[in-house]
């Protein structure tokens, strides 16, 4: 079948704006959109610009606006995105190249909230931390998180404040401050309780349908609130 | 836009920075390498990683089902019970001291990961919990045993997500988004290496890091192959490299194809699902794997599993007389496939709109994992030649090394083991060499050269381009150099390979801009891609045996007296068929025997 693919275009070294480019590609309708930009960039037009790398929705590098929706261009098929597919790059990120967006602050925003295990402590029978099923399954839908963006680049809170450290983040201190073995939580939940944390919030859900490892990040965030609450940084 | 570069070809604009150690690739051999580094010398000291990717996006993330010790946490297991698997599943290629080393070194290995904050699956008791895998038996080949650790199918999501954030803590330097293009080796071959020189994505400008010590974790080549459950970014650079640099590369002809890629796609659907009960059917709902294995059945090594699935094709029981066979994991309960294998139940849904619980899966082998590469010792020191020469400075681990310990096959869940074992150990003997190593000295040669790459590929107006050579290579090394060679297809392979690098000189980049160019990070990669493709079918065309992955239609028996070695294969600089070494398997316990499971 054939497929118009109409992808935002902008390369500010020489565009003036950002413009619209259509392309006609063959496609199954079991193939991916990431197949549909392959397509344009190894045949049509080398200038094409997008991140990727594993093609199967594990390695959070093709998030992207696509018929409206952030989804990962590797996990959405043809076959449900239509013969007319748009593709823009993430809003509420400086646009660089086309599809590809600066991830810095993304990045120092991860960082920000400390996430990684602390706990200097061994046990002494020098084997592993012991920790339940039950402990384990507090953090186990955070610690799916792929770091992809396609939450936080689809929160208003977000777009609207650039400051707010965003769903991802959220996510990120969730994983830790609910793991049983960790030492760290209080300042986890100080970071968490700033002007910019956990408060801009405004329970939109736009996070969890975003979100392709299917986390619920609101009710992360809310679970965090909360911890937050409790321990007197609200 | 035109090419506008303020450096000259004779004296390009590189900038410098001076490194304690430099890791390349942010998987799991190269973090867990840079965090041993900062453990072993402190936190002044300056270790850098640099990555094409973010390290987040490195292709350890894709790994699915597990990684092994004998923790023994659910029944009774033994180091040596797994150090023997090793061998056998190698098919008697692997070097017995440096699996002995891996074998054992696993159990505190994943205690110490689980202490960095791995989120393991765990019993009841709290410890790690364990299930079966691929090969891995009691008593040496009694029966299947639980030796596979894991967080749910996604194991290397979880590991590299630890080291990863470990790396954040101890305040690891990251360079993300440059890509490695060349060694510094300013007196050639034997080495020393001082250093490497990178291409930074964002600008195309040129860097050279200078370092005492360099690792090269920079992840397998399964692009080479047209069905591969390899990321698009694994095209062999550091393999290549080295190569290019004179230095060998070790058993590329072992090629592993994993039995359960998806149907056409190439994805992995984990072995997981055949360790939690699942198993093949052929195209008359036969359990087919009963004989070709009747102890082990659909739990026997990748390459019997494999070639298995290959016969039933070739006899016509291929589901609907097609290249496919099926996966039945109906029986496994919507239990397991929600909590023990939900990504694979994930991607079943997503890429073929079925569901595991009440359809069968088509499958089929995929190009997975390369069990040859960058040839080093038991603490990733690279060998220069087949004799054992260390090159000072320079070091590798993780698929694009072989240490050998997976020989002519890889059991499964032994790669994420390797990747710890040996990163870690890698780190230590850096950290130990950073210590005593002078100032390194600089190649402003190897700087100039990617200099003048990157503006040869960025001035050419005209020529082929990449992705069309890219996919030739990729279908006739699969259909050539796949599961089944002869020596018939195997020439006609080489031949095309050479005819495909002559093309290769001219490659067109119609991205002639400086800023995130990944048209021309496509083109370099293709160089590399061929490079590892030559040394493969070259090695593959020299042994006349059948031997774990290399499966010689025309060669079927392995043969003990005269292919129990390694080849080595060094490059050639005229452009000629590449010189063939061989060196001896080390065999310390387990005498080679006929491999039946």
């Amino acid at each position: 079948m054939e497929i118009q693919l109409r992808v935002r275009r902008y390369d500010p070294e020489s565009d003036p704006a950002p413009h619209w480019e259509e392309y006609r590609v063959e496609a199954e309708p079991s193939d991916r959109v990431l197949d549909l930009l392959h397509q344009v960039k190894w045949y049509q037009d080398g200038t094409l610009t997008f991140r990727r790398s594993c093609g199967h929705g594990v390695c959070g590098s093709d998030a992207m606006l696509i018929n409206g929706r952030n989804r990962l261009a590797c996990e959405y098929l043809v076959k449900d995105a239509g013969t007319r597919v748009t593709v823009e790059p993430v809003r509420g990120m400086r646009v660089v190249k086309d599809l590809l967006v600066d991830m810095d602050a993304f990045w120092e925003k991860y960082r920000s909230v400390m996430p990684f295990l602390v706990n200097d402590e061994l046990p002494a029978d020098g084997l592993e931390r012991r920790q339940s099923p039950e402990e384990r399954d507090r953090f186990e839908d955070t610690s799916k998180c792929i770091m992809c963006a396609a939450c936080t680049t689809a929160c208003p809170s977000f777009w609207s404040n650039p400051d707010y450290v965003g769903p991802a983040a959220i996510v990120n201190a969730h994983r830790f401050i609910f793991d049983s073995r960790d030492t760290a939580t209080e300042e986890r939940l100080q970071i968490m309780a700033d002007a910019d944390g956990v408060w801009r919030c405004r329970t939109i859900f736009n996070c969890v349908e975003a979100c392709p490892r299917g986390i619920n990040v609101t009710r992360a965030i809310m679970e965090v609130t909360r911890e937050v609450r409790s321990s007197g940084g609200g | 836009m035109s090419v506008r570069l303020a450096d000259t070809p004779a004296r390009p604009r590189v900038r410098t920075h001076e490194l304690d150690a430099v890791v390349v690739g942010a998987g799991g051999a190269g973090l867990y390498a840079a965090l041993e580094l900062k453990r072993n010398l402190g936190p002044e000291a300056r270790i850098g990683v640099i990555s094409k990717l973010y390290p987040s996006r490195s292709h350890t993330g894709a790994a699915q089902g597990g990684v092994c010790a004998a923790l023994g946490t659910t029944e009774e297991d033994h180091w040596e019970w797994h150090w023997f698997d090793t061998v056998k599943g190698g098919d008697y290629l692997v070097d017995q001291d440096a699996a002995e080393v891996m074998c054992h070194d696993a159990v505190e290995t994943i205690i110490n990961l689980e202490h960095l904050g791995m989120p393991f699956n765990r019993t009841e008791e709290g410890r790690i919990d364990q299930r079966r895998f691929g090969g891995h038996t009691r008593n040496e080949g009694e029966a299947p045993v639980r030796r596979a650790c894991f967080a749910a199918d996604r194991t290397g999501h979880a590991i590299l997500q630890t080291l990863f954030q470990q790396c954040i803590r101890l305040d690891v330097a990251f360079y993300d988004e440059y890509q490695v293009l060349d060694l510094q080796m300013p007196d050639g071959p034997g080495g020393p290496v001082t250093g490497v020189v990178a291409l930074q994505t964002s600008t195309s400008e040129i860097h050279s890091f200078r370092a005492k010590a360099v690792l090269f974790a920079t992840g397998g080549f399964g692009k080479i192959f047209k069905v591969t459950s390899n990321a698009h970014t694994l095209t062999g650079d550091g393999v290549a490299i080295a190569y290019r640099r004179g230095l060998p590369l070790e058993d590329m002809e072992f090629f592993q194809f994993h039995p359960t890629g998806m149907y056409k796609l190439g994805f992995l659907l984990s072995e997981a699902m055949r360790g939690e009960g699942g198993f093949l059917v052929n195209g008359e709902g036969e359990r087919f794997m009963e004989r070709y294995a009747p102890t082990m059945k659909d739990l026997a090594s990748r390459d019997v599993v494999s070639r298995s699935i290959y016969q039933e094709i070739a006899a016509g029981r291929g589901v609907g007389g097609k290249d496919f066979v099926h996966l039945d994991v109906r029986h496994l309960g919507a239990q397991v496939l929600n909590e023990k294998l939900p990504d694979m139940t994930g991607f079943i849904r997503t890429y073929f709109g079925l569901d595991p619980l009440t359809d069968l899966v088509p499958i089929q082998p995929t190009a997975h994992y390369a069990m040859g590469g960058i040839p080093t010792d038991i603490d990733g020191r690279v060998l220069a030649d087949e004799v054992g020469r260390l090159v000072p400075g320079f070091y590798a681990a993780g698929e694009c090394a072989c240490v050998s310990v997976h020989g002519g096959n890889r059991l499964g869940t032994n790669s994420l083991l390797d990747i710890l074992v040996f990163g870690r150990r890698a780190g230590i003997a850096m950290a130990d060499e950073v210590r005593r190593a002078e100032a390194p000295v600089p190649d402003h040669a190897a700087g100039v050269g990617v200099a003048a790459q990157r503006d040869e590929l960025l001035s050419r107006a005209d020529g082929e381009r990449p992705a069309v050579i890219r996919a030739e290579l990729a279908e006739v090394m699969f259909s050539h150099c796949g599961v089944y060679r002869t020596a018939a297809r195997l020439e006609e392979c080489r031949t095309a390979v050479r005819a495909l690098r002559q093309r290769a000189a001219r490659l067109v980049v119609q991205d002639k801009g400086l800023r995130y160019n990944t048209d021309l990070a496509d083109a370099l990669e293709l160089g590399f891609l061929l490079d590892c493709a030559e040394a493969t079918v070259e090695s593959a065309v020299a042994r006349t045996e059948s031997r774990g992955a290399h499966a010689r239609d025309d060669f079927p028996d392995r043969d003990d007296v005269e292919w129990l070695k390694h080849t080595f294969a060094f490059r050639d600089a005229a452009g000629g068929s590449p010189r063939l070494a061989y060196k001896p398997v080390t065999i310390t316990r387990f005498p080679p025997k006929p491999r039946v499971y």
